[in-house]
């Protein structure tokens, strides 16, 4: 089986971010790592590979230095590495294209992801490469498996949650679950600095991005809150309380 | 500018997003063309103001939640400008019409004026971008971020079958344990940190959201460490929420966790430590243990209730 795991590189979740010139300054992002939903997904590769047996094939569309994280992913057991170069790209749709060209390339049978990366929380790639290849797609899953020729996984529904059975060619996105993440051993370290990364440009995958109709302002730092109303002690709370009835009016 | 609506339901009438969605096309001088997948709230969405028509969108393949059998079904019926909740559901639906329409899509749209630009928070609310969109584009706005249009209209129905193929089959339905209410949908959260010590102790902030209709959550250090369930999550790698009112009890505060939470309304902090990062973002900050906070913020929202 191929598994293709789609992987983002975003700064780290502790990291400040930092605006200059009315954009965000990523030269100032003092750590880049995995987007955290990505991490579940490529966890649920691993396992689905040694379930079934195949390849996983960790795929990348991002700057050069978006390779590291494909050697963090060689670490941990991804076999295949696969780096889409991309500096200027922003528009997902275009993200999209580039995604479900590579996961045709390498004749993938199912596609794994995250539910949204940490940057633009946006959530399209999972549900839009879905529909370029013409995949189901279960976004907010936590766990996939592979059994009699058929995916089954669990996602939440209204009255809780269910287990949902999928026909073919399939993309899971995933929420944060409460599975462990593997971490990668010294010999895995090892061997994933000597594992090539296959670089594919758009045009090698055939596709041609027209320009994007949408167009980036700005970027800001979030409005600034005037400063709050600060009490010593509990004895205040009676005060506040009757301050969030009369002033905030929200109890 | 043309708007088509899809509507966002709770399983059998509107969602009250939906009258948000309405309401910002009605902003922008636009009437709407409101879908309703599979008939639902059809005739409700029919007496919003704004709506110009509705269209009831019926057929099997609405029965159950598949993403790509829903943009399939719908796709065709949409204009140029498609809005949508920015909930899961929505995100999915909006990305799968974007990607069939070959057109952009811009996710969770809090603010929204002529030309057409939008902002929305990046980095999880650590920052904000104003994007210029030129041609036809999907936008998911997020709950509660645009006022909602009255209902005083009368717009007229169509009826149109849609079929597709449904990928995805229900196995089984596994009922939630607690009926306690979704921090995403709660207008008031009430939750806890590290800093109240135990899971355990959890029950006294249970206590209070049952007695003023708030959902608990959680912070990340809580959920890893602690085995909280993971939905009550509030932060960057949980759930992004913009309650009425959020009380944050023993939640020092990390980057992570007011990115998930710092556009509520109003914020409480409770915190012995008075340089705790939370009372950066608290409307009201009160500095003391949550043992001797909490019983008194009990009895006073008792008080308030009878």
């Amino acid at each position: 089986m191929n598994i293709a795991v789609l992987l983002k590189q975003v700064p780290d979740t502790t990291a400040k971010i930092t605006i200059s010139n009315e954009k965000v300054d990523e030269s100032s992002v003092s750590k880049w790592s995995m987007s955290p939903y990505d991490e579940y997904a490529l966890e649920s590769g691993l396992k689905l590979k040694e379930i079934s047996g195949g390849n996983l094939i960790a795929i990348t569309c991002g700057p050069e230095r978006t390779k590291k994280m494909l050697t963090d992913a060689a670490a941990v057991g991804a076999d295949t590495l696969v780096h889409i170069p991309n500096d200027g790209v922003t528009d997902s749709t275009h993200v999209q294209k580039l995604l479900a060209a590579a996961v045709k390339k390498f004749d993938s049978h199912v596609v794994l992801c995250g539910k949204q990366a940490a940057d633009t929380n946006g959530g399209s790639t999972g549900p839009g490469v879905a529909e370029l290849i013409n995949a189901a797609c279960v976004t907010l899953v936590s766990e996939v498996n592979f059994m009699e020729g058929k995916f089954t996984t669990i996602r939440p529904s209204n009255s809780g949650t269910e287990k949902v059975v999928v026909d073919g060619l399939s993309v899971f996105a995933f929420d944060k679950g409460s599975t462990e993440l593997r971490r990668p051993n010294v010999r895995g370290i090892m061997m994933a600095k000597k594992k090539p990364i296959e670089s594919i440009t758009s045009s090698d995958l055939g596709v041609n991005l027209e320009a994007s109709n949408v167009k980036m302002n700005s970027q800001d730092p979030p409005p600034e809150k005037p400063a709050g109303q600060k009490f010593e002690g509990a004895e205040y709370v009676n005060e506040v309380v009757s301050k969030l009835r009369n002033e905030a009016n929200v109890i | 500018m043309d708007f088509t609506i899809i509507a966002e339901t709770n399983g059998d009438s509107l969602h009250p997003t939906t009258y948000q969605l309405i309401g910002a096309a009605a902003s922008m001088g636009s009437n709407s063309t409101v879908i309703c997948p599979n008939g639902v709230g059809a005739s409700e969405a029919a007496k919003i103001n704004g709506v110009e028509k509705v269209i009831s969108a019926n057929g099997d393949c609405f029965n159950i939640f598949d993403g790509g059998a829903w943009a399939s079904a719908i796709s065709s019926m949409c204009g140029e400008m498609i809005l949508i909740s920015a909930s899961p559901n929505g995100r999915e639906i909006g990305s799968r019409i974007a990607a069939r329409k070959d057109i952009p899509i811009i996710q969770d749209v809090v603010s929204m004026t002529e030309g057409i630009t939008v902002s929305r928070p990046i980095y999880s609310g650590k920052a904000m971008e104003s994007l210029t969109i030129s041609g036809s584009a999907v936008i998911t706005l997020r709950p509660n971020a645009f006022e909602a249009a009255l209902a005083e209209n009368n717009a007229p129905i169509n009826i149109v079958d849609q079929s597709a193929d449904v990928r995805i089959a229900i196995q089984e339905a596994i009922n939630k344990a607690s009926e306690r209410l979704d921090v995403t949908e709660a207008d008031i959260i009430i939750s806890g940190g590290r800093g109240m010590g135990t899971i355990e102790n959890f029950s006294h902030l249970e206590e209070i959201a049952d007695t003023v209709g708030a959902a608990v959550g959680a912070s990340r250090a809580v959920v890893d460490e602690w085995g909280m369930p993971h939905r009550m999550q509030v932060g960057q790698t949980g759930k992004t929420v913009t309650p009425s009112l959020y009380i944050a009890v023993g939640i020092s505060g990390a980057i992570q966790h007011l990115a998930g939470m710092r556009s509520s309304k109003y914020i409480l902090a409770i915190n012995k430590d008075p340089d705790a990062p939370i009372f950066g973002v608290a409307d009201y900050g009160i500095v003391a243990a949550w043992e001797d906070a909490i019983p008194a913020l009990k009895s006073a929202l008792s008080d308030l209730q009878s």
